[in-house]
């Protein structure tokens, strides 16, 4: 039998979003195959890695995903500076979970003076994630959007209960919105189309599809992205091409399983690799669902996935 | 074309007597069509009927059963390109590899780990499955001491050479276990192909790219050789994707039947590095290996390829469940939080983290909700205070504690005033409706 290599037909292309502003911007976005399927078509652009600071001192942290960041945990300019510094972020995600009402409960001027410091003292770009609560985030959010504009930061999560007013503030100033929805493809699509009816144009929006990590339920983020990938790429649905953001670090590093010790059981091996495995190992099968931007924190983790991303796109 | 299952049914005797193990020949009929049964299950189709069929049937990727007994992986058989259009059948085989090098302490010390480095998750057990013996030391003697020392810790072998005479070797020790033998490649391609059915063993051809394993697996089905497994050679991890998503689809789009095999990868031989070889191997879980050959087993690196493994291979249309039960989480006493869930296993797994997390020494029950989550069992009246209450009456916590008090998710508030009726004494409290604010409400709690 004659063999003749299979392609997909595709008919569709993921738009091309650039974040941040200035010489340390960078566009996601813009294949038109999936995941590193170079074979068929192209990746423009490389996924990116950005690195999590948060906006408070971290509670119950792995003692491996702390240790990296020992002295600066405190500050998160000094933290986002290590990042950049140190490990050489492209992105920072400045976690504000000091807004949590369940938590902290900062309020959302203080919380604004933050971000902007830490705006100020990066030139990459910076995500923005609240804590899921609408009517915090919206406080928080809107007050953020207002007092960085012109940073052109990156807003979420922006879900259906809160977008009007954030994605107002959010066109009003002139940052990126990342629409985010629980594991649902329809949901999605339906986000997507609210926001752009509320006029946030499609260059300023990225998708947040809800990720897990392993044993936790990753496949459900895994198949809903590919579910997206091939609605966007091979069914010309327009409302799911535009690029996904996975927020997947502080999934993994919530479990238990980066937290047991090998002296505990002896069967997981050292507690320090497993954390790194398990984080790397998640953002790896994100990356292969269709992830355009990932959230992560450990610097080894980081290290092992920008090595897949170049191997995997060496020509 | 495949044969539709009435065309199927025509060719089969027709005589329902159930021994395929579906009670009907329409029923295997149409599990043949759907690639679900393999023909041999059925004792009486003719040897015309086998024929006709035998093409026409067999499941785009065949499955290879390497090794025997109940415990011997099965790898292939997939369907889909993507797990939500159906689901992915058979997770890969983890092997490690042993060369017949390696000092006899070594050597046991890793057929030891292929027994031990077990993992209980959700009522399934997560292990590897293989050894794969590598005969480096170009000695046939040796290696015949390897594989009989494998064989007798009962692990299932992959015998690697390239050279007929060691396979012969290590099969005289080992044939009866059917080991796969690895690899049959152009140069000798007849001998081993020969040792492959004198024995009956599963074998792997070695090619560079899909399209030189294509020409080598139509010689081995020319000479009746089917249990077949491919390797394209590749080792860098752009082109061993690409020869992954290539092989699959040929086989499955295209029905390309001489790529209609499993395939077994090698991120042990595509770096150094132990971490980056489990990046490497969580890619080939996702992406179409049938087989993953590692360095060594860490459990470090294995466990986290083990839950991937389960999660990606798990029914999208079967959630997996958690038994029923009580599960007491951080030594809990008699006035320890009594809470209750559903046996959805992502659900049990978020609770019982988020409990541990809270250190609160805590009694959590779980319902079986047939594996439905808290939400989605109370909207189908599965989760609801006539449910919950017997439940909690009989599963015999209200011996383990003094208090009456129980605490239930969030979305199920509108059942608290049902389950005061249903348990009198007890005070039904209203928990957070988010796994992730159980700590700081536990923190509150008291008896």
């Amino acid at each position: 039998m004659a063999f003749e290599i299979p392609k997909t037909t595709y008919n569709g292309k993921i738009k091309e979003i650039k974040l941040g502003k200035g010489d340390k911007a960078v566009t996601i976005g813009g294949e038109s195959s999936y995941p590193f399927y170079l074979f068929e078509s192209e990746m423009p652009h490389l996924p990116r890695i950005a690195m999590d600071v948060y906006d408070c001192p971290p509670v119950e942290w792995a003692e491996a995903a702390l240790e990296p960041f020992a002295g600066v945990t405190d500050d998160p300019v000094a933290w986002a500076q290590k990042c950049l510094k140190d490990y050489g972020a492209e992105m920072i995600c400045l976690q504000l979970l000091s807004t949590d009402p369940n938590g902290l409960d900062r309020g959302a001027d203080e919380a604004a003076e933050v971000v902007k410091k830490v705006a100020e003292a990066i030139d990459t770009p910076l995500i923005v994630w609240g804590t899921a609560n609408h009517d915090k985030d919206t406080e928080v959010l809107r007050r953020v959007a207002e007092v960085c504009q012109d940073k052109n930061l990156i807003l979420g999560p922006v879900e259906e209960g809160d977008h009007k007013k954030i994605g107002a503030a959010a066109i009003g100033y002139h940052h990126t919105v990342i629409a985010s929805t629980p594991i649902d493809i329809n949901l999605a699509k339906q986000l997507n189309i609210l926001l752009g009816n509320l006029g946030v144009p499609d260059e300023l929006l990225v998708m947040d599809p809800t990720v897990s990590g392993i044993g936790y339920g990753i496949e459900y983020a895994y198949s809903v992205m590919e579910r997206m990938r091939m609605a966007a790429l091979t069914q010309q649905d327009e409302k799911l091409q535009f690029p996904i953001i996975c927020n997947i670090a502080k999934e993994t590093w919530k479990t238990k399983e980066t937290k047991i010790s090998e002296s505990e059981n002896p069967k997981m091996g050292d507690a320090k690799k497993r954390g790194i495995l398990l984080e790397a190992m998640s953002a790896m099968t994100m990356l292969l669902a269709g992830g355009d931007v990932l959230i992560m924190r450990h610097p080894e983790a980081i290290k092992l996935v920008r090595e897949m991303i170049a191997e995997l796109t060496k020509a | 074309m495949p044969l539709t299952g009435i065309e199927i049914f025509k060719l089969l005797p027709k005589t329902n007597c159930g021994e395929c193990g579906v009670p009907t020949c329409l029923a295997f009929a149409m599990n043949l069509a759907s690639g679900k049964a393999e023909l041999s299950a059925c004792p009486y189709v003719t040897e015309e009927a086998k024929a006709n069929l035998e093409e026409a049937s067999a499941p785009p990727i065949l499955p290879v059963t390497i090794g025997v007994g109940p415990e011997a992986p099965k790898v292939g058989g997939e369907t889909v390109m993507f797990r939500h259009e159906k689901r992915f059948e058979n997770p890969p085989a983890l092997a490690i590899l042993i060369s017949d090098t390696m000092a006899e302490a070594e050597v046991k010390a890793r057929l030891d780990k292929c027994l031990q480095l077990q993992y209980e998750r959700v009522g399934l057990t997560l292990k590897p499955d293989l050894v794969a013996l590598k005969a480096d030391s170009g000695d046939t003697h040796k290696f015949e001491t390897l594989v009989n020392q494998a064989k007798v810790s009962g692990c299932r072998l992959i015998l690697m050479s390239e050279n007929p005479d060691i396979l012969a070797a290590g099969l005289k020790a080992g044939a009866d276990q059917k080991p796969l033998l690895y690899a049959a490649t152009e140069g000798n391609l007849d001998r081993v192909a020969g040792l492959a059915r004198e024995n009956s063993c599963p074998v792997a051809v070695k090619a560079s790219g899909p399209e030189g394993l294509a020409q080598l697996t139509e010689k081995l089905t020319a000479a009746g050789i089917r249990n077949i497994v491919l390797d394209s050679g590749a080792r860098t991890v752009r082109q061993a994707l690409e020869d992954q998503v290539i092989i699959r689809s040929a086989a499955l789009n295209k029905k390309f039947r001489p790529l209609g095999f499993p395939t077994i990868t090698f991120p042990a031989e595509m770096t150094d590095d132990p971490m980056k070889e489990a990046v490497i191997a969580s890619m080939f879980i996702a992406k179409y290996a049938g087989i993953i050959v590692l360095s060594d087993f860490r459990g470090e690196s294995l466990f986290p390829l083990l839950v991937e493994s389960m999660n990606i291979f798990t029914d999208p249309q079967r959630p997996l469940s958690t038994t029923e039960g009580i599960y007491e989480i951080n030594n809990p006493s008699e006035n320890s939080p009594v809470l209750i869930t559903s046996n959805f296993s992502l659900t049990y797994f978020i609770i019982s983290g988020e409990i541990e997390n809270s250190k609160i020494p805590s009694w959590l029950l779980v319902k079986d909700t047939e594996g439905l989550s808290v939400l989605t069992s109370w909207a189908a009246g599965k989760f609801s205070a006539d449910i919950i209450a017997p439940f909690v009456k009989k599963c015999g916590v209200m011996d383990k504690v003094k208090h009456q008090k129980l605490v239930i998710p969030g979305y199920l508030a509108a059942e608290s005033g049902g389950l005061e009726e249903e348990l009198p004494g007890w005070e039904i409290l209203v928990g957070p409706r988010e796994g992730a604010h159980i700590p700081a409400y536990l923190k509150t709690w008291q008896p």
